[in-house]
């Protein structure tokens, strides 16, 4: 979902705007120096591209539509960085023009979806397709697990940063000023809905391109990999490199960020899990991204009362090691990559 | 706002919905270029002037823990809608749909919040706190708040005035171009595409099954992007043509006048006693 105006404090904007400029200027000093001219049209052409199909309504197995960002097709088409340019420039019209996403809530609409959403399905795809040919169908399932893990992982970066607000901005009564629901209430109220219906909208969408584009107009699918057109290349396969050093800062900020929450993060215990039982059914909430209570009902309701600070905690276990997991998987691509360039020109040495 | 996923109103006609969705946008937007063209009191503003000031309310209307405070910047944004004539029915629907996918969100703040007790609904039992009650109605004021600059912006400035205007706030030239040819492309695209439905619906006897449905939505996209790929060749060809070296130029016509003069010291006051009541 698109985060309004209201539901973050204006120092998380300020800090998503902080944790997203790394991201652009990397992406456009890189855009700059490789594609240069050819990626003005390319970058508007794909931003007006990935707005129009955040408007089709697809049907959905169960009897729901949804809509997919189209995110995880700009990162496997066009490549991280310029999908990171191409994607924020959609938001931030969807924004201004279109009042979907709050204004103050651009950069972490952005950071959530242009950045984690982008790159996520960029590793995902990667992964899964491997060196298979760009003909095959091992694409198509790898473009389709990239665009669900792609939502998904934006839908969860959302949800933390929901679930943070009543964590550190209340008034003096201890009243939430911003998104009132803790972690253990908004993330598993964001992920049902995305872990069960909009990531397949993603999944459908992203998969289904691929194929098509593998009949119909395989050109399109070697952008990332070839270079057409020219000088696409470039920016793609040098993706990590140049911007290793701002990964390492990252990773070892994930890694370390238990240690902040740990110590704030205290009052948890309080919010309790009976007050969600008595609220289940009787909800008539329908949207996955809106229907926050009905989810959280769901997922609190067997949980017997005598669970509740263990299932606080526990929660918040999960979210740390999911944090820190993502920081350590980028600190182990970070060493594998540079041990792989190791080896790699070991061996050119060995036999030029 | 926009939820990636909900139950279609009009389910049954994906195509009709679709086509309905685009069209909307076109019209909006349409429409807002009018309004932009109209004789009101924000019409007559510089852009760049409305711009901070927007930016400048938003960040009060987000800052304060005052519901007071944001409840006046909510009637600011009234009175310059009603100054600067813009239409109650082109604001409604925005409120009204901010209003329920705010509220819903919100809502079961009201009983799950601790904090002491206003109310308790009969039979049900569920305690109404009042901490949750401030929070919700914050929430929901705010995004209100937003929603309404955002489109007061829209509706009051051309649009090609207000990517201009964004520079002031540090946006880069290069990128405001992009967002400018962007925002003309998805203009075209909004166009192609509901034609590519058009034609389809057109050819649809009965209803189409979910999984054609997908399978429909799936090459349009395809042929989409396609398409922008040929666009995107030629407009690059197009500006080769014209001499396009890799740098780019706006006009800066923009010049501040007597209107901006005597708003800006009141936006500046306005904004400023906001902030001032809204922390203390």
């Amino acid at each position: 979902m698109h985060i309004p105006d209201g539901y973050l404090s204006p120092s998380t904007c300020v800090a998503m705007f902080a944790a997203s400029t790394p991201f652009w200027y990397v992406a456009s000093a890189r855009i700059k120096k490789t594609l240069s001219m050819r990626m003005v049209p390319l970058l508007s052409v794909f931003a007006a591209f990935s707005f129009i199909i955040m408007m089709f309504n697809l049907p959905l197995p169960g009897g729901t539509t949804g809509h997919a960002t189209g995110a995880a097709l700009a990162a496997i088409v066009l490549g991280p960085w310029a999908a990171v340019i191409s994607v924020s420039i959609a938001l931030i019209i969807q924004a201004v023009f279109f009042g979907d996403g709050g204004i103050l809530a651009i950069g972490a609409n952005c950071f959530t979806i242009a950045i984690v959403g982008v790159f996520v399905a960029h590793y995902a795809n990667r992964i899964v397709a491997g060196n298979s040919a760009v003909d095959s169908s091992r694409r198509v399932i790898a473009a389709g697990i990239a665009g669900y893990l792609s939502i998904n992982a934006a839908a969860f970066a959302t949800a933390v940063l929901f679930g943070i607000q009543p964590m550190y901005f209340t008034d003096s009564n201890g009243a939430p000023l911003y998104a009132p629901y803790p972690l253990d209430i908004a993330v598993p109220a964001m992920m049902i809905g995305h872990i069960g219906i909009a990531g397949f909208a993603e999944l459908i969408v992203t998969a289904g391109v691929i194929a098509y584009l593998q009949k119909n107009d395989i050109s399109l699918l070697s952008i990332a990999q070839t270079g057409v057109p020219a000088g696409a290349h470039a920016a793609v396969a040098s993706g990590w490199q140049g911007a290793r050093r701002m990964w390492l800062v990252i990773a070892t900020l994930l890694v370390m960020t238990p240690l902040g929450l740990i110590a704030a993060g205290t009052a948890w215990g309080e919010w309790g899990a009976e007050e969600l039982v008595e609220l289940d059914g009787g909800q008539t909430i329908t949207a996955a991204p809106t229907g926050l209570l009905q989810y959280a009902a769901i997922w609190q309701a067997p949980v017997p009362d005598y669970a509740v600070s263990f299932i606080s905690s526990e929660q918040l276990g999960y979210i740390l090691s999911g944090v820190m997991g993502v920081g350590l998987i980028i600190l182990t691509m970070l060493v594998s990559t540079y041990i792989a360039a190791r080896i790699t020109r070991r061996n050119e040495q060995s036999n030029p | 706002m926009g939820g990636e996923a909900h139950h279609g109103k009009r389910r049954g006609n994906f195509i009709q919905r679709t086509i309905d969705a685009l069209s909307e946008t076109l019209e909006r937007s349409l429409y807002a270029e009018q309004l932009a063209e109209g004789s009101g009191l924000l019409q007559r503003l510089d852009p760049r002037v409305k711009l901070l000031a927007m930016l400048g309310f938003l960040t009060c209307s987000a800052a304060s823990r005052n519901l007071t405070v944001v409840a006046g910047i909510a009637l600011v944004a009234l009175l310059l809608a009603i100054l600067s004539r813009i239409p109650f029915r082109s604001l409604s629907p925005v409120w009204i749909g901010m209003l329920v996918f705010s509220g819903l969100i919100a809502g079961p703040a009201i009983f799950l919040t601790p904090g002491p007790t206003l109310a308790t609904i009969p039979w049900l039992g569920w305690q109404v706190s009042s901490y949750g009650v401030r929070s919700a109605a914050l929430l929901i004021l705010r995004s209100e708040v937003s929603i309404t600059f955002s489109v007061l912006l829209v509706m009051t400035t051309p649009w090609i005035h207000v990517m201009k205007a964004m520079r002031v706030v540090g946006v880069p030239t290069t990128v405001v171009v992009i967002l400018g040819m962007t925002y003309r492309y998805i203009f075209l695209m909004l166009q192609s595409a509901s034609d590519m439905f058009e034609a389809r619906q057109s050819r649809v006897i009965g209803k189409l099954s979910d999984t054609d449905a997908r399978r429909l939505a799936s090459a349009t996209v395809g042929v989409l992007l396609s398409k922008s790929f040929q666009l995107s060749n030629d407009v690059y060809m197009a500006m080769l043509s014209r001499g396009f070296r890799g740098e780019v130029y706006t006009l800066d016509e923009f010049r501040l006048g007597s209107n901006d003069i005597v708003a800006i010291p009141l936006i500046l006051i306005i904004i400023a006693s906001g902030i001032w009541y809204g922390l203390i």
